[in-house]
């Protein structure tokens, strides 16, 4: 077709054309491959993230100053920095060793299970901290999955809380029909605030990345207005008023542990995406639209119709993760409640390559790194905003895999590429 | 005859729905105070304010928009934008009527106020049409505004120069353009994603630098001060038009050159060409000589170096500090503008007017206590955005090749 055929093909010598070992249909290999790229990404983005830490340490950059004359205590400050920054990420991520130890040592003895229960504590906050992240991530996922860029997450989710949160203060039910109905009527409001830019997309091709954007926008601002006016709870703060106890979601543990029924739920909604995209028919139609709309609808799929569902399940994901967020853990729903989960959750999505399964070990990786990083902005003084600047890293690193390779020099016969949304058109 | 008669009668009825909704229930004698002067120490020869009695002006709109209808019945309109025109114009200046009554309201500092509003935004528009001219996506204009406008005013406030600060901006919203293109380009990233990955980094790599240096030395890094105000000497003392226009600071008027330069540049010279040639049809460029990833590269990073500027405006153009997240979205409404715009210079700037002018508006009406909540007032830029591309995006045509990257054979 074009007059470069006749040429023979370059070789650039950084990728050989000898057969790769890793192309062995081996199934352990292909796991690996499948976990190297994106457990690589993680680590690197750690490592700028370390980098950043030092730079900014003033107790570094003060030994440093005196490198030459005390080179040794200039490496001793940076190791120290990053001990203590990461020491506390990682102690308030998954608790203490020592800690536990001496807490199973005193439950053994005594049968007393309070130090145990404290012990455990970050652990469990940390799988707290992933429930959202869970739902909202397989929100972003099943919205790649279909070709479409949700960016609403964020204010998909802040409905669905505050939705759900009204049915929770509203009503009087016994918990078998209260709790449902609150997450009912979460994921509703969520599928709602998903279904507009969906609608807007299918309707009249508007790009729902930027719609998405705007919807969010909208959902602080009525947010704000229902926290200050109809929703207000007595009293001085913009804040809605508490749940009924028989629409919390149950805990299992007593204080102060918060682990509760959200968690199971948030992996329990995994395995049914994983149901509905892989095992029906209706999954078989998002994937096609996501990969080829053209092909799908030359098979007879309307992508249209298809763009406002998938926009609209996705809503209700996240409007779900708003939900069990407000149903389990706060029980109130006040103003910035859904910051970060908007972003996180793309990060989330793409670091699992929106399979539920990866959208899960993601989430709960990213629910760790969040929970420790609290720890970290107490004890070492770090802003938590750190924890955005390492995704943003994990992001490009996950979908540049090129930047990964050429860093630890990885070679490959083939290169992947993750396509996962088109232009402004159609 | 059936298409003339539906938009005929509703054209009538919006007509009435306008009398119905300002013009009902307003006492006859009732005037509006339209400011036209500056409230501020200006160059303009002032001149009277406009007077007018409210329940008649929303009549005589009304009117305006019911014969509006009346000549599509008869005759028909060719023209979709005088009918939208007309109409916007009418329901705007009947709502601005309504909610003056018996009181005043400076119609001069609401224009001038939109046209500073609309900097940013307009800033952010050219932004992507230089980008996307030459098929590249720019999802990530609102991170680079953030990263300028803080780069800005440390810059700015360590140097006690405004225009270094001000190169500084440029600079940097050069350089993360740049990764951009590196990215999209060379690695060719989906440049949605990269666009994205850009702006959650931006996001945390400015609140952590605020919240770890800005927030303890507030005076040594984040006490800029701001560009003074430039009366241009005569063209400045034209009534209206003078003070809004004319009088402003360095970077609105850095603004209004782009928009025309980068309007001549792109269609008037080689450069342009080879351009909106690379966006169009980056085979044929190709064939013909035209290194598609040089001028990409270029582009993009010119781009950003126009954001960079944009990013100024949010601090040493403004508040003389930076806050957390300030941008709040104005990179995103800038795509919707720049959409709306067609992708040209112009087109993307009068968008931002509009932008502006929703913008401002929803501040002056906070001032005026409409008894519309301010919450709701604050979307309005929001939804204006989404009418607008739910309106628009499917009759504009981006540039062919957009979103594209280009693979060499």
């Amino acid at each position: 077709m074009d007059a470069n055929e006749v040429k023979p093909k370059k070789i650039k010598p950084s990728e050989p054309e000898k057969p790769d070992a890793k192309a062995d249909p081996k199934k352990h290999s292909r796991v690996w491959r499948t976990l190297a790229m994106p457990l690589l990404a993680v680590l690197t983005g750690l490592l700028v993230g370390a980098v950043v830490i030092i730079v900014t340490d003033p107790q570094v950059i003060a030994a440093y100053k005196n490198f030459f004359q005390d080179p040794l205590n200039a490496l001793a400050k940076t190791a120290e920095s990053i001990g203590t920054a990461y020491g506390a990420l990682f102690s308030g991520a998954l608790g203490d060793p020592v800690r536990i130890f001496r807490a199973f040592q005193t439950f053994f003895a005594s049968g007393d299970s309070e130090p145990l229960l404290r012990a455990f504590w970050p652990l469990t906050e940390s799988l707290v901290a992933s429930t959202p992240y869970i739902l909202a991530g397989l929100a972003v996922a099943i919205g790649f999955k279909g070709g479409l860029f949700n960016i609403g997450a964020e204010g998909q989710f802040l409905m669905g809380a505050l939705a759900s949160a009204w049915v929770g203060y509203t009503f009087n039910l016994p918990w078998y029909l209260h709790l449902p109905l609150a997450l009912l009527g979460g994921a509703l409001a969520g599928a709602l605030w998903g279904a507009i830019p969906g609608y807007l997309k299918a309707a009249t091709g508007a790009h729902e990345v930027v719609n998405t954007i705007m919807m969010n926008y909208i959902a602080f601002r009525l947010s704000d207005w229902l926290l200050n006016g109809p929703m207000k709870a007595v009293g001085y703060r913009p804040i809605t008023p508490l749940i009924e106890s028989t629409a919390t979601l149950p805990r299992f543990f007593p204080d102060p542990s918060r682990l509760n029924l959200g968690f199971i739920i948030a992996l329990l909604v995994a395995l049914l995406v994983y149901w509905l995209l892989f095992k029906t028919t209706f999954g078989f139609e998002i994937r096609a639209v996501g990969a080829n709309p053209d092909a799908a609808k030359y098979a007879g799929m309307s992508v249209t119709r298809n763009f406002v569902l998938i926009m609209a399940l996705s809503g209700a994901l996240a409007g779900l993760g708003g939900a069990t967020q407000v149903l389990g853990i706060d029980h109130w729903v006040g103003q910035g409640f859904s910051a970060g989960y908007g972003f996180d959750s793309i990060a989330i999505a793409l670091l699992g390559k929106s399979h539920p399964l990866g959208v899960v070990l993601a989430a709960l990786l990213f629910g760790t790194l969040r929970s420790g990083a609290t720890r970290m902005q107490s004890m070492a003084g770090i802003p938590i905003d750190i924890v955005s600047i390492i995704q943003g890293l994990v992001i490009v690193f996950v979908a540049a895999p090129a930047i990964i390779r050429w860093l630890y020099r990885i070679r490959v016969a083939k290169t992947e590429e993750i396509v996962l949304t088109r232009g402004w058109g159609r | 005859m059936f298409s003339r008669l539906i938009p005929g009668i509703a054209l009538i009825a919006i007509g009435g729905l306008i009398y119905l909704m300002f013009g009902s229930g307003v006492s006859p004698d009732v005037q509006a105070t339209f400011g036209m002067n500056p409230s501020y120490q200006s160059q303009a020869i002032p001149i009277p304010n406009l007077v007018l009695p409210v329940g008649t002006s929303i009549g005589i709109l009304s009117l305006a928009v019911i014969f509006l209808g009346g000549w599509q019945l008869a005759r028909g309109i060719r023209s979709t934008s005088i009918v939208i025109g007309t109409i916007a114009f009418a329901f705007v200046t009947a709502f601005l009527l309504w909610a003056t009554q018996g009181k005043s309201f400076s119609l001069v500092g609401m224009l001038s106020s939109s046209l500073v509003r609309a900097t940013p935004i307009a800033l952010a528009a050219l932004c992507g049409v230089i980008s996307e001219r030459a098929a590249v996506i720019n999802i990530a204009i609102e991170g680079i505004l953030l990263i300028s406008a803080q780069a800005a005013v440390i810059v700015a406030t360590l140097t006690h120069s405004l225009y270094l600060g001000l190169i500084a901006a440029v600079l940097i919203g050069g350089l993360m353009a740049g990764i951009h293109a590196v990215l999209s380009v060379r690695f060719k990233v989906d440049q949605i994603v990269s666009g994205v990955a850009i702006n959650i980094f931006a996001v945390g790599a400015t609140s952590f630098i605020s919240a770890r240096f800005l927030e303890k030395n507030i005076n040594a890094l984040n006490n800029s001060g701001t560009f003074p105000m430039i009366s241009i000497p005569l063209v400045s003392k034209i009534p209206i038009l003078g003070p809004v226009v004319f009088e402003n600071n360095m970077i609105i008027f850095i603004m209004l050159f782009l928009v025309f330069l980068l309007h001549i540049v792109l269609f008037n010279t080689p450069w342009g060409l080879r351009t909106r040639a690379v966006g169009e049809h980056p085979k044929a460029a190709d064939t013909l000589g035209v290194n598609v990833f040089l001028v990409r590269y270029v582009n993009v990073i010119l781009s950003g170096m126009i954001a960079g500027v944009g990013g100024a405006y949010f601090t040493i153009g403004s508040v003389g500090r930076f806050d957390e997240v300030m941008t709040a979205g104005k990179g995103f409404i800038g795509l919707a503008a720049m959409i709306f715009g067609k992708w040209t210079p112009i087109g993307a700037f009068a968008s931002s007017l509009i932008f502006g002018f929703a913008d401002s508006l929803q501040i002056k009406l906070q001032i005026l206590s409409v008894p519309i909540p301010s919450e709701f007032l604050g979307m309005a830029p929001y939804i204006v955005t989404m009418i607008v591309l739910a309106g628009v995006v499917g009759r504009a045509l981006p540039p062919a090749a957009d979103g594209q990257p280009y693979e060499k054979h």
